[in-house]
């Protein structure tokens, strides 16, 4: 079905797409180089003939023993033609980081702060990343296969309380 | 002498003037820091949103989830594919058969698997009760939000009518565990199709009065419209779905858009709304409802009695005559509880429209029993990560029906 979009990013990134087939259930997936996955995403979005409106559900894999390690994968949906497709990044370990899409899907937000929490993967441009499930003194990153299952955490430090406005009233008082 | 009078007049115009433009000056306010949540009887599940406020206007809002994180994937890639069910009852735990029938389908994509056509009418069925479950909830919550404590009573009388029925079907209220791969794991006992017909009578009236309540109440709508406006092009961009994604105007149905199961049998409608507030995310679901009832009716009809799960020992488990009678049949029962299905190696996305919008799940197979990567894209998700920037700007009073209009579920959300 989605055949017309692999064409048109083979035809219009040449190298930096490879790999197209069609997975289980007639799933179109295709490979992008890591550094041009943004531009790739950004041309998907605004030709209008394709118009993947919708942001990607981003998630991350980690294939522990293979290189490069990590796989960032983009499920894309266009509501406009009712098209699906997949995009699949290969990140390496040595350096897990990979252009945001938060510039051209602002939903993409939390999907990029997830993996980021929970595989270690950092997106450069990302307005805001922070962890999203654990907190931030949380030592490793949970999903990654070489973190326990039953995994324990070092006790944390109480944090101090913010400095807030009490309003009006004598100060010091509780 | 007349001229120290007029210079006395004139001082104390000017004082006048003076207090008059102090009336009008506005009041050097300072914002104010609220913390709600993440253990407030308003906020579903446990978030936090820490509220920076303007008066009562909302100036900024900062969520932090994760406070009922439970490690779901973590969790599922640890045991056997069947024993993911139970697991992902726990996601969207008021419509929890959706959830099951989101993850056998997606599994059953992997393997390239056909289940009976008993089996697609009884998850079509049970999932749309479901959805009116949930649809009930939410709006039920939403009146009780705004002050209309009745409605939610009603709400949950209908909710409650349908458990029962999926109690009969399932064994328990909340955590269904019915599908399984290759199908589903009971047939529906002796009368349930003429209680269930009754319970949706019942529902169905509860329902057109809760509209009648609501839908038309000038306390209601002047609270609603124009509430936390998403516009269609925006929605899409934050990645909205389901309902929300509908009542901001765009005609998204996975339902009618990719059918599964049996939908492309059934006659129904897809609601769509305008403007993208909370009223039009609050019609949506009414409407929904009687769509849902429409289809469970014509389900209930066009049933014809049949397997409910796929006769192959590699998915389902053989039955017990033959487990205790023929050696073939405890070798299939021994490896799939010992081992799991031996899903082939691969990578799916699998999607259906839930109550909430599209659930999908990534999953990777290495060919073992267990899932080497479950991925969950729960429909709450990006709607949640909205609700900031439809909040700001807008008053405290509505933060908390804004928060039920996207109907965010914490097990879902928060994994």
């Amino acid at each position: 079905m989605a055949k017309v979009v692999i064409d048109a990013l083979l035809e219009r990134f040449p190298g930096a797409v490879t790999g197209a087939a069609a997975g289980p259930g007639g799933d179109d997936v295709a490979f992008v180089e890591r550094e041009r996955i943004a531009e790739v995403c950004r041309f998907l979005k605004e030709d209008p003939a394709l118009a993947f409106n919708v942001a990607p559900y981003v998630t991350a894999v980690d294939y522990l023993g293979q290189e490069p390690r990590f796989e960032v994968v983009y499920n894309l949906l266009s509501t406009r033609r009712s098209w699906r497709v997949r995009l699949r990044v290969k990140v390496p370990e040595a350096d897990p980081v990979v252009p945001s899409v938060t510039g051209v899907w602002r939903g993409a937000d939390w999907f990029e702060r997830y993996c980021f929490d929970m595989y270690g993967i950092r997106f450069t441009g990302h307005p805001d990343l922070r962890r999203l499930f654990m907190y931030d003194e949380f030592v490793g990153h949970p999903l990654r296969k070489d973190y326990p299952l039953r995994g324990r955490q070092p006790l944390v430090a109480e944090r101090g309380v913010q400095d807030v406005y009490r309003g009006p009233g004598p100060a010091g008082r509780d | 002498m007349s001229s120290e009078v007029e210079a006395g007049a004139r001082t104390e115009a000017v004082a006048a003037g003076a207090r008059a433009s102090e009336l009008d000056a506005p009041l050097p306010t300072k914002r104010m820091l609220v913390n709600l949540g993440p253990s407030h009887p308003a906020m579903h599940g446990t978030t936090r949103a820490v509220v920076e406020l303007d008066g009562e206007t909302i100036a900024t809002c900062k969520l932090d989830i994760g406070f009922l994180h439970r490690g779901f994937e973590k969790s599922c890639e640890n045991v056997t594919w069947t024993q993911c069910f139970p697991y992902t009852d726990r996601l969207n735990y008021v419509s929890s058969i959706m959830n099951n029938v989101g993850f056998a389908l997606a599994v059953e994509k992997l393997c390239g698997l056909e289940v009976p056509e008993r089996a697609q009418y009884l998850r079509v069925v049970t999932s749309e009760i479901h959805r009116i479950c949930d649809h009930l909830t939410l709006v039920g919550a939403m009146g009780l939000e705004l002050g209309a404590m009745t409605v939610f009573l009603y709400a949950v009388e209908g909710r409650d009518l349908l458990w029962d029925r999926l109690a009969e079907l399932c064994g328990a209220r909340l955590t269904s565990n019915y599908a399984r791969v290759g199908g589903v794991t009971r047939d529906l006992p002796d009368g349930w199709t003429d209680a269930t017909l009754r319970s949706l009578d019942r529902v169905g009236a509860l329902r057109d009065e809760i509209d009648g309540l609501l839908s038309r109440n000038r306390i209601f709508t002047d609270r609603t419209r124009n509430v936390a406006r998403v516009p269609r092009d925006e929605a899409c961009e934050l990645g909205f779905s389901g309902p929300c994604l509908r009542a901001s105007g765009e005609p998204w149905d996975l339902r009618k858009a990719a059918p599964y199961l049996v939908y492309d049998r059934l006659d129904f409608d897809v609601p769509v709304g305008t403007n993208g507030d909370n009223l039009d995310r609050y019609l949506v679901r009414i409407e929904e409802m009687k769509q849902s009832d429409r289809i469970v009716r014509q389900c209930l009809a066009q049933m014809a009695p049949g397997e409910i799960a796929v006769a192959d020992v590699r998915y389902v488990l053989p039955p017990k005559p033959q487990v205790y009678g023929t050696i073939e049949g405890v070798m299939a029962h021994f490896k799939l509880v010992m081992e799991g299905i031996q899903v082939p190696a691969g990578e799916a996305y699998g999607y259906t429209e839930a109550a909430n919008g599209e659930l999908g799940f990534y999953l990777v197979s290495d060919g073992g029993g267990r899932p080497y990567k479950l991925g969950l894209r729960a429909p709450g998700w990006p709607m949640l990560a909205a609700l900031p920037r439809m909040l700001e700007g807008g008053l405290l009073a509505d933060l908390v029906p804004t928060f039920d209009s996207i109907n965010m579920i914490g097990g879902e959300v928060e994994q």
